[in-house]
């Protein structure tokens, strides 16, 4: 249980502050893309007989770069090259589990999430996670510039499409971190729903920042007690508590 | 004052070897098979204020992006302050982007926007003496008491002032503005052309503007630049913005022509 709180903590405040740069990015898609095709990965791993955050992390690292990559060089729009990513890693992930007898349950505790099935193992991952994602604090600043306006900040020297690539991998490896704990169908709104309510209550960036990663951490406490209390799953608890908290955020913002 | 201003900053630049504001020579460029600008060169001293003038897909905007460096020719050259776009110092340059393109779901106050002027990134705490820079930066735009507003609350004329105030927070030595006048009524236009003759004559500021304004262009600009993807003139507004060169940029002269004349 103090593992499963340790880790939905830690996601959550980590899916909160990458949540801002989605939202405001519109990159909502995104998200929900790479935790589908974290799937793949997860299917590889569990092929394989290895823990299946291994596996999941490099293969969407691996899709992230990939979907980056075909934005910018291409003429195919974002949506469309995490639509063709998205699909085809689901698909890569379904023939790899036909080749593994039985593989029901692991997979569906993927799908749908374990929090409290979050070994020691997986919360090294996590503090590996966290101290990455901690290392990039320094680049708030200019990439809230290039999310505000992306010419704007390539006028004055931000490295755009670089941060992109960087700000994509930390995403595939945050997502893949959330996956564990909420699962492949849920883990996208960790993202996008304590960010949006953030945003409705924020007259400025970092005040949306910093309320995001508020309200990632007591939704994921709520929906975690709310979850023990009354026996429900942990990541469908965790959302609907962020929905409830959404909520809320649309009838008393000042930006709804 | 306009000619004595020009041969001035040349006779300067001659005696100093201070190399010209904007040199851009034989520069051409190409988006896939489409032609966007060819054949482009002119040259702009330090103070002048020069408005690029033509028709819609005309090339204006793309020249600003070049100069930017956020587009790279594919022949010929352009260089600012002496230096390749790319590599110049951005605190030397003021870009004031057209206000259409705000997003304005990005939460924010006037004063972080200008704050950008400031620092190049999205400020994370503003310092009293940070703020009192960018105080002064509003209120040589008359927007002062903006600093605290949200940006989406503001219109069109409120936002223009903000985004020139950012590009003069840095004191740049040259200020690239993109359509300025679009979405602002005429009494916004006419005090944002104030301030930016007020920082050409106090500061020698030089200035470039995108404009499709026939009329501001000849009433406000030293130098017009008259586009429609190669270069249909380069010269004084008298000129350039004649019956033919409207007529060869455009097509036809309209009733603008009439109304700037008079």
């Amino acid at each position: 249980m103090q593992r499963a709180f340790l880790a939905g903590i830690v996601v959550s405040a980590l899916a909160g502050y990458y949540g801002v740069f989605v939202v405001q990015r519109r990159l909502s898609f995104l998200g929900v893309g790479l935790s589908h095709a974290a799937f793949g990965g997860v299917a590889l791993g569990l092929l394989w007989g290895v823990n299946p955050l291994w596996t999941a992390l490099p293969f969407t690292v691996a899709v992230a770069l990939g979907i980056t990559a075909i934005t910018h060089h291409s003429s195919v729009s974002g949506d469309t090259a995490i639509g063709v990513f998205f699909a085809a890693s689901i698909a890569v992930g379904v023939i790899l589990l036909t080749f593994k007898q039985s593989y029901t349950a692991d997979a569906f505790a993927y799908l749908f999430g374990s929090i409290l099935a979050v070994q020691t193992a997986d919360l090294w991952v996590l503090g590996g996670i966290t101290m990455l994602a901690g290392s990039t604090v320094p680049f708030w600043g200019r990439w809230a510039y290039a999310t505000f306006d992306r010419n704007l900040a390539r006028a004055d020297g931000v490295p755009v499409d670089w941060d992109d690539y960087v700000l994509s991998v930390l995403l595939a490896v945050t997502i893949v971190a959330a996956v564990k704990v909420v699962g492949i169908v849920l883990a996208a709104a960790f993202f996008v729903i304590p960010a949006a309510a953030a945003r409705m209550l924020s007259g400025t960036f970092l005040q949306m920042t910093v309320l995001a990663v508020l309200l990632g951490v007591v939704t994921a406490i709520g929906g975690l007690l709310g979850s023990y209390t009354f026996d429900l799953p942990s990541g469908a608890a965790i959302i609907l508590v962020q929905a409830a908290a959404f909520g809320l955020a649309v009838l008393v913002g000042k930006h709804s | 004052m306009t000619c004595f201003r020009t041969v001035h900053a040349f006779i300067f630049r001659l005696v100093t070897s201070v190399p010209p504001s904007v040199a851009v020579s034989d520069l051409s460029v190409q988006f896939g098979d489409h032609s966007v600008l060819e054949g482009i060169t002119f040259t702009v001293e330090d103070g002048s204020f020069v408005a690029v003038v033509g028709p819609n897909g005309g090339g204006k905007t793309t020249l600003l992006r070049v100069l930017l460096g956020l587009v790279g020719p594919d022949a010929g050259r352009a260089t600012v302050l002496g230096h390749s776009p790319s590599e110049i110092d951005p605190d030397l340059i003021g870009y004031v982007p057209q206000v259409k393109r705000l997003d304005r779901t990005f939460p924010a106050r006037a004063i972080d926007l200008v704050m950008t002027g400031v620092h190049q990134r999205w400020p994370f705490r503003i310092s009293t003496e940070e703020r009192t820079q960018a105080l002064d930066a509003l209120r040589r735009v008359g927007a002062e008491e903006l600093a605290d507003r949200s940006l989406d609350g503001l219109s069109g004329g409120e936002l223009q002032r903000i985004y020139l105030a950012r590009s003069l927070a840095r004191e740049p030595r040259l200020i690239l503005l993109d359509e300025p006048a679009t979405g602002i009524d005429v009494a916004g236009a006419a005090d944002l052309y104030d301030v930016l003759e007020a920082d050409q004559g106090e500061r020698d500021t030089t200035i470039i503007m995108v404009t499709h304004d026939w009329n501001a262009a000849y009433h406000h600009a030293d130098l017009v630049l008259l586009l429609d993807g190669r270069q249909v003139g380069f010269g004084p507004p008298d000129e350039v913005l004649t019956d033919a060169g409207l007529r060869e940029a455009f097509g036809h002269t309209g009733h603008a022509h009439a109304m700037l004349m008079g």
